[in-house]
């Protein structure tokens, strides 16, 4: 369950003819007066095992050393290097060459503040949601750090930790036609975190106080189900039995 | 709970509404259609139908009033319905600029199918209280004939795109119920997801099927009434049941 049950294409070592990949890049330097958003054309030869990380390395030490983009552990683990794959938010570090097309088109996440080129902000973005919906746990009373910590069943564990699997990379609120329309939409991410700290036995707060929290059109009630979140999370987080599970307890308290 | 003040209950009350009316909406328009296609029977069946909407087999006699009367009805859950779902409607160019972009970039049918939801709805907002104003107005004009001389003569165009926009926007819109309010504990999402929209397009092209030979029926039995305008239809095995205009004289 807790293994990323998305599956990649296994990685064809003894592969003779190689492919010439284009890739379209959206370029764009908001610091720069003089520069206007437009796409620019790379072409790269396929190597066996290629991911868009390596693929964007070599372009930036071959080609244009100049072009922005976020990598940190390049193992789907940091969320950083989230970014448009042919109109799709995903994880580019994990995005194998051999899984798309010869002709790549590459573009920033919507919705994020744009750093330039490839890069976003989700950093401040995550930040400002986690302020907003105040995604931590809270207790009445002051935690005695000296004391042994109450045991929690197994079971819940688990499904909290199922939930806690996410990275915060952007790319379900980038695919969500809600969040890409209204600004202020707290996104799947925001909510997933509202049920995760909701299964919480350490988290005092009750229902209604969730409920302030997300019980509007910018939170569980703004969302349409569209399910571009469940559909592109790269984790595969099981946001739909999430979303749904939300919206009947807040639809309960609220009424 | 009752923490909660009241004006901020109000997302959660209209978002129950808006799944609720929509919920009522499609089952009955799946009822409507399996009594329509009764004329697919037979015309006396359908002609029973009529007979029962306008009370006859509980008061002994016709009420076409009880037509009007649900008519405006269903005007007003339309009403309802649409007044909740437009807070969802994109609300500036922007809006649907950024939308339209996505929906072209994702290639993602969920996102695609609540686009159609859109149009259809838009649609809908028009054409429903066209059909439903005529059903008001006019209920007594129910029957094998003369619903096949309205059919036949002038609002078969709208009957027809009234079937794709009603059919589609309602599989559509219980699809995405399920989806918004049900999980299911047992079984991947993307498994449920599956089976849920497959059963959706079955749905729309089962009700679109019955739909378009409903029409076709309805048109072939009015291209024959086309010199005989307001001709009533007398029940072949229930010859004991009055027209309507037995009973409105
Ligand atoms: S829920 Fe999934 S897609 Fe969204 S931020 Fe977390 S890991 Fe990324
Ligand atoms: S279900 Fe749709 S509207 Fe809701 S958060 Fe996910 S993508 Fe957005
Ligand atoms: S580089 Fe960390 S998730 Fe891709």
């Amino acid at each position: 369950m807790t293994q990323d049950s998305k599956q990649r294409i296994p990685v064809n070592e003894s592969e003779p003819n190689s492919r010439q990949l284009t890739f379209e890049i959206f370029r764009f330097n908001p610091l720069d007066p003089g520069s206007e958003p437009h796409f620019d054309t790379f072409t790269l030869e396929e190597t066996a095992g290629m991911t868009l990380f390596i693929a964007l390395n070599l372009i930036r030490e071959e080609q244009d050393p100049s072009l922005q983009f976020d990598f940190v552990c390049r193992a789907g683990i940091c969320g950083s290097c989230a970014m448009l794959i042919n109109g799709r938010p995903d994880l580019a570090c994990r995005t194998l060459t051999q899984a798309l097309p010869s002709t790549i088109r590459l573009a920033p996440l919507p919705v994020f503040e744009l750093i330039g080129d490839l890069s976003v902000n989700t950093g401040k973005w995550m930040h400002g949601m986690s302020e907003r919906l105040q995604t931590w746990v809270h207790t009445e009373t002051e935690p005695d750090l000296d004391a042994m910590e109450a045991a929690m069943e197994p079971a819940l564990a688990e499904q909290i930790y199922e939930l806690e699997r996410c990275i915060e990379c952007g790319c379900c609120v980038a695919g969500c036609g809600t969040a890409v329309m209204r600004e202020a939409f707290v996104g799947a991410v925001g909510l997933n975190k509202m049920a995760r700290f909701r299964l919480d036995p350490r988290d005092e707060r009750d229902d209604g106080a969730f409920y302030e929290l997300i019980g509007h059109d910018d939170g569980i009630f703004g969302c349409m189900s569209l399910m571009g979140c469940q559909d592109v999370c790269p984790k595969a987080l099981p946001l739909q039995t999430q979303l749904a599970f939300l919206r009947r307890k807040m639809a309960f308290a609220g009424i | 709970m009752s923490s909660i003040p009241s004006n901020s209950r109000w997302p959660a009350r209209l978002d129950l509404l808006q799944s609720a009316s929509g919920l009522a909406l499609a089952l009955f328009m799946w009822v409507h259609m399996f009594l329509v296609s009764s004329i697919l029977i037979s015309n006396d069946a359908m002609y029973a139908v009529a007979k029962l909407f306008e009370g006859y087999y509980v008061f002994g006699r016709s009420y076409p009033w009880l037509v009007s009367a649900a008519a405006a009805a269903i005007l007003v859950l339309i009403m309802l319905h649409a007044a909740l779902a437009l807070r969802k409607f994109p609300q500036s160019t922007r809006q649907y600029q950024l939308f339209l972009g996505h929906k072209n970039r994702m290639h993602h049918p969920d996102t695609t199918l609540w686009w159609w939801q859109v149009v259809t709805g838009f649609l809908l907002f028009f054409l429903a209280p066209m059909h439903l104003f005529g059903m008001f107005s006019q209920p007594d004009q129910i029957g094998p004939y003369a619903s096949s001389y309205r059919v036949y003569s002038t609002h078969w165009p709208l009957y027809l795109i009234l079937l794709f926009a009603v059919e589609l926007h309602g599989a559509i819109g219980l699809y995405r119920l399920a989806i918004k309010w049900l999980s299911f504990p047992t079984m991947p999402v993307p498994v449920m997801r599956k089976r849920l929209s497959l059963l959706k397009w079955g749905m729309s092209a089962f009700f679109i099927i019955l739909g378009l030979c409903t029409l076709l029926a309805y048109y072939r039995l009015g291209s024959t009434l086309q010199d005989q305008p307001g001709e009533r239809y007398h029940p072949v095995t229930q010859s004991q049941c009055p027209t309507n205009s037995e009973v409105l004289s």
